[in-house]
């Protein structure tokens, strides 16, 4: 039982959070909201529009394109990278005592500026003088122009999204040394491949934490900005010369709000994300109950 | 016990939202910048002519780019800079959204004569017979000729003209280099989607006069016509990859390395060149009409004082002293000297004053046989009277980003050039009708 005096003290704790995040987070979220029914340009007070924002979303045809290219980057993100990730991490976990170095140099390029990244990738990626390309013509391929023909921007974008697997191939680390060495044991003993024991044993396993990343990546893939904006709008806040291969949702909804200055319609395409965002994580939610094993559930 | 903790805790929050005391923006005589930086004497020197007439005033540059945002919210919460130094093009949205004043009166009574600012620029800082800025900076765009290049293609530099335009994508065709794929040099670089209005002039058409024509047969023939220059040379995938490996700014530049043969570019290039590659052989030629006239688009930044600012007539003194000729030959003689020091010519300050040019171009330019000045810097003036503008929009970004965009997709060949105007043109009508109507 908590006494008085001890709410008190905990409710005073966490009253610096509280404040914060009803005047940085929820405060703002909720003047957004109102701001999506209004026409506001920053100057004139905002002026009611009632549903005209997000009628006008349905008709747009760039909107459309954005939210169009957001989902097909991270259609192809966020599977590859829980692949790769998953793949790393079974490496990782055979490497023994020299685990821990290589812990570190996979996790390393995470602390990359994503300016940089973007920065970096823009040389590494140029389809007439880039690496990337010369390592292909090793092999005999003619490597795509990845920065600059629009059917291969967001593949070249998904190639550029995993230099950060390592925090992924990290936490995959972290499940694989938690799950039983005697189950894969009682595998072995029942002939199960390794194919098997991997469906069988990792998998149902590590399964918590290949949910939580994939709700987090999937949620971070919806909100893809930085590396894009770098790469294709930086200079200035127009259209690039690929045309709208690299608008993805937030740099269009940045470009309205801060390029044109339409507040309201901005707030409204804020608030589309934010419903297509809950409805794919209820999803997730959903689907986790049947693909997700707990060990405290077991 | 615990009220003393939660009212200090308050305390500290009402704090951290400031609103305790005045800004120091309110304080008499002081001036506080936005979008202005001091990166060399054209910068510093002049600041230095207005801190020696008016030394108590203290003067706040804030450094950095400009930035949109930033100068809208503070107009919008009441606390703007005294002063916002912006691209021209960008006044007349502010201006259609009042968040920059008529300078109309102040510049009277500072006697500033706008006549003796090129009309181009003038233009661009006037909306609906208003002046909202004072134009700083001049640029034009024209032709740069890699000689030896050309030369050696068996083509005289005195004969590339954009007035052909068949003859013109002969040359270009023939002096583009691609091999499997990968372009090795570019025959010609006519610089789309940015110069968009430049070869929609040359073919006749305004791009925007009373509202956008984006649509209009002549700039669908434009934007045909600089696609196929693209896909004859390459394709715009592999050119615009290849043109991202230029070192534009260092001694290896696209026409030392011979990447590039002929391109359509800004006139500050031309100073660049002469800094970092002075020996490079060139030649500046202007951009023509398709019947042979003489044609440039003019470009640069201006002043304006923001809506709300404390002190319009401090800042309206300050405007005129730095765009005033005799502070700009100061900057000039700054800027030239402390080139020299450096053994380094000084290419020019083009300005939008022309007193201040004919005096910075009579008395202090010193190109120190740089052939590049001394042969480009002599086009460059020629033409800088022959400028057009695209008259100030509300909705400049937005006609911008349909335009461009509308060339993007006809340059890869996603849309047809008239299919893609034709939505550029409707995406604009739709811009200029919501920023009226809000």
């Amino acid at each position: 039982m908590v006494s008085t005096r001890e709410a008190r003290a905990g409710w005073l704790f966490v009253l610096p959070w509280v404040a914060g995040f009803l005047l940085l987070t929820a405060g703002p979220m909720l003047y957004s909201l109102y701001l999506s029914f209004t026409h506001y340009d920053l100057l004139k007070p905002p002026r009611f529009a009632g549903l005209q924002n997000y009628r006008e979303i349905l008709l747009d045809g760039r909107a459309a394109t954005a939210l169009w290219n957001t989902v097909f980057y991270t259609v192809l993100h966020v599977p590859a990278q829980i692949v790769l990730a998953l793949g790393l991490a079974s490496l990782l976990r055979r490497a023994g005592r020299s685990a821990g170095l290589f812990r570190t140099v996979l996790f390393l390029p995470t602390m990359t500026p994503p300016v940089a990244l973007a920065a970096l990738f823009l040389l590494l990626l140029n389809g007439q003088n880039g690496a990337v390309n010369a390592v292909l013509g090793w092999f005999g391929f003619s490597g795509p122009q990845w920065t600059t023909d629009p059917a291969w921007i967001k593949p070249g974008l998904v190639l550029m999204s995993l230099w950060t697997v390592g925090s992924t191939a990290v936490l995959y680390l972290a499940a694989l040394t938690r799950v039983p060495a005697e189950r894969y044991e009682a595998a072995r003993l029942d002939g199960a491949s390794a194919w098997r024991q991997f469906w069988h044993v990792t998998l149902p396993g590590i399964s918590g934490t290949v949910y939580f990343t994939l709700v987090v990546n999937t949620i971070a893939s919806l909100q893809v900005f930085t590396e894009a904006y770098t790469m294709f709008f930086g200079a200035r806040p127009s259209t690039p010369a690929e045309g709208d291969a690299a608008l993805f949702y937030v740099i269009y909804l940045f470009q309205e709000a801060f390029g044109s200055l339409r507040m309201g319609y901005a707030s409204a395409l804020a608030w589309v994300l934010f419903l297509v965002i809950a409805v794919i994580t209820v999803v997730q939610v959903r689907l986790s109950r049947d693909y997700v094993h707990y060990e405290d559930r077991s | 016990m615990t009220r003393w903790p939660v009212a200090g805790l308050l305390a500290l929050l009402v704090a951290g939202c400031g609103g305790l005391g005045p800004s120091a923006a309110d304080r008499p005589d002081t001036l506080v910048t936005t979008g202005f930086g001091l990166p060399d004497e054209h910068a510093t020197a002049r600041v230095d002519v207005f801190r020696q007439r008016r030394p108590e005033v203290d003067l706040r540059i804030n450094e950095g780019a400009f930035d949109e945002q930033q100068f809208l919210s503070a107009v919008a919460a009441g606390d703007p800079p005294d002063l916002v130094y912006a691209d021209r093009r960008k006044l007349g949205g502010y201006a259609a959204r009042g968040a920059v004043q008529d300078l109309g009166p102040c510049l009277r009574r500072q006697g500033v004569d706008l006549a003796r600012y090129r009309a181009a620029a003038v233009r661009q800082v006037t909306y609906g017979n208003v002046v909202y800025g004072v134009p700083d900076f001049f640029t034009v765009r024209v032709l740069v000729l890699n000689n030896p290049v050309l030369r050696q293609a068996g083509i005289d530099p005195a004969s590339v003209s954009t007035s052909d335009w068949t003859a013109l994508a002969r040359m270009a065709e023939k002096l583009a280099r691609v091999q499997d794929g990968r372009i090795e040099r570019i025959g010609f670089d006519p610089r789309m989607p940015e110069f968009l209005a430049l070869w929609s002039k040359a073919n006749g058409a305004d791009l925007v006069s009373d509202g956008p024509h984006l649509d209009d047969p002549r700039v669908v023939e434009a934007v045909r016509y600089t696609a196929d220059l693209v896909r004859a040379q390459g394709g715009w995938a592999a050119f615009r990859a290849f043109r991202d490996t230029f070192d534009s700014f260092g001694a290896n530049n696209e026409l030392v390395t011979g990447q590039v043969a002929a391109m359509a570019i800004d006139s500050w290039y031309v100073n660049t060149l002469a800094a970092n590659s002075p020996q490079v052989d060139v030649t500046v030629v202007p951009f023509t009409d398709r019947q042979g006239a003489v044609l440039t688009e003019a470009g640069g930044q201006a002043w304006a004082i923001p809506q709300g600012a404390r002190h319009p007539e401090l800042a309206c003194e300050f405007i005129a002293t730095m765009t005033a000729a005799d502070t700009w030959v100061t900057a000039a003689k700054a800027r030239r000297d402390a080139l020299a020091k450096k053994g380094k010519p000084y290419s020019g300050t083009f300005t939008a004053n022309r007193v201040a040019d004919e005096k910075i171009f009579g008395e202090v330019y010193d190109p120190r046989g740089i052939p590049v000045l001394e042969q480009g810097v002599r086009v460059l003036r020629s033409v800088q009277d022959r400028s057009f503008a695209l008259p100030p929009s509300p909705a400049a970004s937005d006609l911008v980003r349909s335009w461009e965009s509308a060339v993007a997709r006809a340059l890869l060949g996603g849309q047809s050039p008239q299919e893609a105007m034709r939505q550029a043109q409707r995406e604009a009508e739709r811009a200029i009708t919501r920023v009226g109507g809000r």
